[in-house]
This record gives C-alpha cells, sequence and structure tokens, in this order.
C-alpha cells in the first residue's frame, strides 16, 4: 500500500476504531450479540490492518511473535485459572455461583473473565496465523516490507 | 423469502467456485460465501453466529487464502474441465440419502419441533434469573456449557501450535527446491545455466 | 402432488441446505487443486451450519436475547446457535492448518495439484 496515499492515510484513521469496537465487542457480549470469539478477530483484523499498512517487520515488534505466544497460552490459561478457582472455593470446575457472594454476581464475574480468555487467545491466535503465513511468503525484500 | 434469495447467491457462487480456474476469484468468492452465508443466519436469528461468520469467515479465513496463494499459486493447472464420475456418483448417492433424511423432519421454524422442547425452553426461561446476562447464547456458552468452550479454545490453541510447528521453523529446502537465503528458486537457475550451455539466447526479462 | 407442495414448503431450507453441501463435497473430492479442496471443505462446513441454524429457527421468532417486560415473545433456540458459533472458530482452525499443510506441501514439491504431486511421488 505504499504508493496509495488515501488507503494508508484512511486505513491507519480506522485502525483505533476497530480495536475500540472489539473491546466493545468483548465487554458488552452479555447484552448484546458479541463475546469473546467475536472480539478476538475483530482486533485481530485491526492489527492485520497495521500489517497491511506499515509493514510486517514493523508489525512484528509493535506485537513481537514471541508476545504473541505468551498470550495464546494465556488465554487458556486464564480460563482454566477460573476454573480451578472456584473448585478452590468450593464449588465444581467452572462453577461461578461460588466465586462471589451473591450466584448471579459470581455468574457474572466468572462470564467476564472467560470471555477475556477466549478473546485473548482468539485475538493472539489469530496474529500468529497470519505473520506465519504472511512471513513465510517473504523471498528476499517484499513489499510487506517497504517501510525500513 | 428472503432467505430463499439467499440460497439462491449462496448456489450461484458456489458454481462459481467449481467453474473457476483462478483460485484468486475463487478465494473472493468464498469470501463472499461468507458474507452470504451469515446474512442468511442474521435472517434466521442467529446474531452470534452471523457476527461470528461475518468476522471469521469474510475476514481472517480469506486472508490466510490469499496469503496461501502468495505463497503458492495464483492460478490452477490448466486441464480440460469434465465432469468426474465418482465423485460424481458419490455427491448424487449421498444427496439423495439426505434428502430422504430430512423428509422425515419437522418443518421449517414449527415450534414444536423436538428440537425446542427439551432443553431450551429451560435456558430461556431459567437463564436471566440464574447466570443474568440478557444475552441467552452468551450465558449458555460462558457458563451452562463452560467446559465446551473450554475445549473449543483449547482446539484454537492447538491450531496456532500445529500452524507454528508446519510453518514456523525456518525453511529447509529439498534437492532443487526453494532456496530462503538467495530468495531464487534454484531449478530456475539450472534451466538458465543449462540454456546458456546450450548456446541459446536468453529470453527477456528472465531473472 | 399436495404432500410434495407441502414438502417442499416446509423443507426447501433443508433441501437447500443439501444441495450446497454436495457441492462442497463435490469440490472436496473431484477437484485436483489443494487450494479448491479447502474451499470446498469451507463450503461443506458452512452448510451443516446453515442445517443447524435452520433447525433453531423458530416461525415468527426473535434472536435469543431478553428483552425487559416483553411479554409473549417466542424466541428461537438458542443451544444450536452456541454450538455453531464455536464450530465456526474451529472450523478456521482446521482451515489455517490444512493451509499451513498446502504451503508446505509446495515447498516441498513445487506444487499443490494432486496429480503432480502424485507423479512426483511415484518417480520418488
Amino acid at each position: 500500500m505504499k504508493h496509495n496515499e488515501i488507503l494508508r492515510v484512511s486505513g491507519k484513521s480506522l485502525i483505533p476504531f476497530i480495536m475500540m469496537f472489539g473491546l466493545y465487542v468483548q465487554f458488552h457480549g452479555d447484552y448484546g450479540p458479541g463475546g469473546g470469539f467475536q472480539a478476538g478477530v475483530i482486533f485481530a483484523a485491526g492489527v492485520v490492518l497495521y500489517t497491511l499498512i506499515f509493514g510486517l517487520r514493523r508489525a512484528r515488534r509493535v506485537f513481537s511473535p514471541r508476545t504473541m505466544e505468551a498470550w495464546i497460552c494465556a488465554g487458556v490459561l486464564l480460563y482454566g485459572s477460573v476454573g480451578l478457582l472456584s473448585m478452590l472455593k468450593g464449588g465444581a470446575f467452572l462453577d461461578y455461583n461460588v466465586l462471589a457472594h451473591d450466584p448471579v454476581h459470581g455468574q457474572h464475574w466468572g462470564i467476564l473473565w472467560v470471555e477475556l480468555g477466549v478473546g485473548i487467545t482468539v485475538t493472539a491466535v489469530m496474529i500468529t496465523l497470519f505473520f506465519l503465513f504472511a512471513g513465510r511468503g517473504l523471498r528476499g525484500p517484499s513489499r510487506l516490507d517497504h517501510e525500513d | 423469502m428472503i432467505d430463499i434469495l439467499l440460497f439462491a447467491f449462496l448456489m450461484l457462487t458456489a458454481l462459481g467456485i467449481l467453474r473457476l480456474r483462478d483460485l484468486f476469484a475463487a478465494a473472493m468468492l468464498s469470501s463472499l460465501f461468507s458474507l452470504l452465508a451469515a446474512s442468511l443466519f442474521m435472517v434466521m436469528d442467529a446474531v452470534d453466529v452471523a457476527f461470528t461468520e461475518a468476522a471469521v469467515g469474510a475476514g481472517i479465513s480469506t486472508i490466510l487464502m490469499l496469503a496461501t496463494l502468495a505463497i503458492t499459486k495464483r492460478q490452477e493447472k490448466a486441464r480440460k474441465r469434465q465432469l468426474r464420475p465418482g465423485p460424481a456418483l458419490l455427491v448424487l448417492a449421498c444427496g439423495a440419502m439426505l434428502i430422504y433424511g430430512t423428509l422425515d423432519m419437522p418443518h421449517f421454524g414449527t415450534a414444536d419441533a423436538p428440537v425446542h422442547t427439551y432443553l431450551a425452553p429451560r435456558y430461556l426461561e431459567v437463564s436471566p434469573i440464574e447466570v443474568g446476562p440478557p444475552n441467552i447464547v452468551t450465558s449458555v456458552l460462558a457458563s451452562y456449557r463452560g467446559y465446551d468452550t473450554f475445549g473449543e479454545t483449547t482446539v484454537v490453541f492447538a491450531a496456532a501450535v500445529g500452524v507454528l510447528l508446519l510453518l514456523g521453523g525456518r525453511r529447509r529446502f529439498r534437492d532443487a527446491g526453494w532456496d530462503i537465503t538467495m530468495g531464487v528458486d534454484l531449478r530456475e537457475v539450472q534451466e538458465i545455466v543449462a540454456r546458456r550451455q546450450e548456446g541459446l539466447k536468453l529470453p527477456e526479462g528472465d531473472p | 402432488m399436495e404432500t410434495i407442495v407441502s414438502n417442499f414448503l416446509g423443507l426447501y431450507n433443508y433441501w437447500a441446505v443439501v444441495v450446497l453441501m454436495m457441492m462442497g463435497l463435490y469440490v472436496l473430492t473431484a477437484e485436483r487443486n489443494l487450494v479448491k479442496k479447502v474451499i470446498g471443505l469451507n463450503i461443506f462446513q458452512m452448510s451443516v451450519i446453515m442445517f443447524y441454524i435452520s433447525m433453531a429457527k423458530i416461525k415468527d421468532g426473535t434472536a435469543p436475547i431478553i428483552v425487559d417486560g416483553a411479554r409473549d415473545t417466542v424466541y428461537s433456540n438458542p443451544l444450536p446457535h452456541v454450538l455453531m458459533l464455536t464450530a465456526i472458530v474451529v472450523g478456521i482452525g482446521t482451515t489455517a492448518l490444512a493451509l499451513a499443510l498446502v504451503v508446505r506441501i509446495h515447498e516441498e514439491f513445487g506444487t499443490i495439484e494432486e496429480d503432480e504431486i502424485q507423479e512426483q511421488e511415484g518417480r520418488g
């Protein structure tokens, strides 16, 4: 997209809105359509747009692959630890009722954390997948790497 | 009514994918297929599914497919397009059996179909009191079927691990395959060398 | 004749799903290009999802998001929605894995056509 000023400028200004929308979908999933899976994919779409505009090398510096690998694990672990926490508090695995004094409140917390775990994993997985496929295509200086 | 139209468009898109030899166009059509499917889910009240499909199928899946095409080949090999009898027979037999199977199904939209009588009413009645969120899909997904979703997240995790193992390492090249360090196809180099030795003039624009 | 008409009116979307599914299966089995096969797999998977969502629909129903104070609202069945939502996300996982395999196959064989790969295998 190096030579296409309009696409570059307009695309750049879209990124924060895409990411905000991702967060909205993540945390508004209780009330409307949405949730961790969708939010993760939308957030990753923002990163894909960033990569298309600024090049793979710069995107990799911002969202480093090592960190993304750590986030992939972190999401699954967050999900699992919510289950373990509910076991520690005397309930069954992933039984959110015991997480707070009031069962409905506990359910609310449980769903929030669990969806956050899903969102983190899906975001990191989608970014990782895109980086892997895009990076595999690089042979010599690539069009994706024009910026630096 | 609108769902008939959407189904017709879906079939046309699938036909287009079947006939096109340009893989880039086929990938774009598969993106269109996902978007049409998302609209269909919207018509059938599955807002969450429509949302996911629009984001995943029309977005990420297409991006990955285009990235694959950029690495591999954009065009399918030109060969005579003909109906292959084996797959065609298989498809006809399977299709006939499935259509026969649908004859026993309750008609579309019936409220007292067996699917709707057992679990769903309980979710719809008790979930707002028991779990809280007004969106039943979220409460079933994250709370009632938390185990299921945990498994699903693990599947996504496993897929990432699989792709990391396949594509994350250094690129090897087998005999005269791709060379990562030089960024050229060694077979092309060999071909050029062979042609030089034969004393042929290189065509212009060749590397 | 009447039963055929009433069956058509009641079952047309299941039949449309079956037709789409079979188109996907045909692409999957008859095409020799690996990327085309992946697309066929996607079509097949999408039609399975459509089938489930069709079953979840209740006539004059609405999306299963509870509105306070609304009485006598018919909600479509949320359970198939949940199952299919996760199926889509698993679907992108399988697609990504399949495409990664295609990329690796291309690196090994220099082609993504099934018959050419088999030829090379037969030679080597």
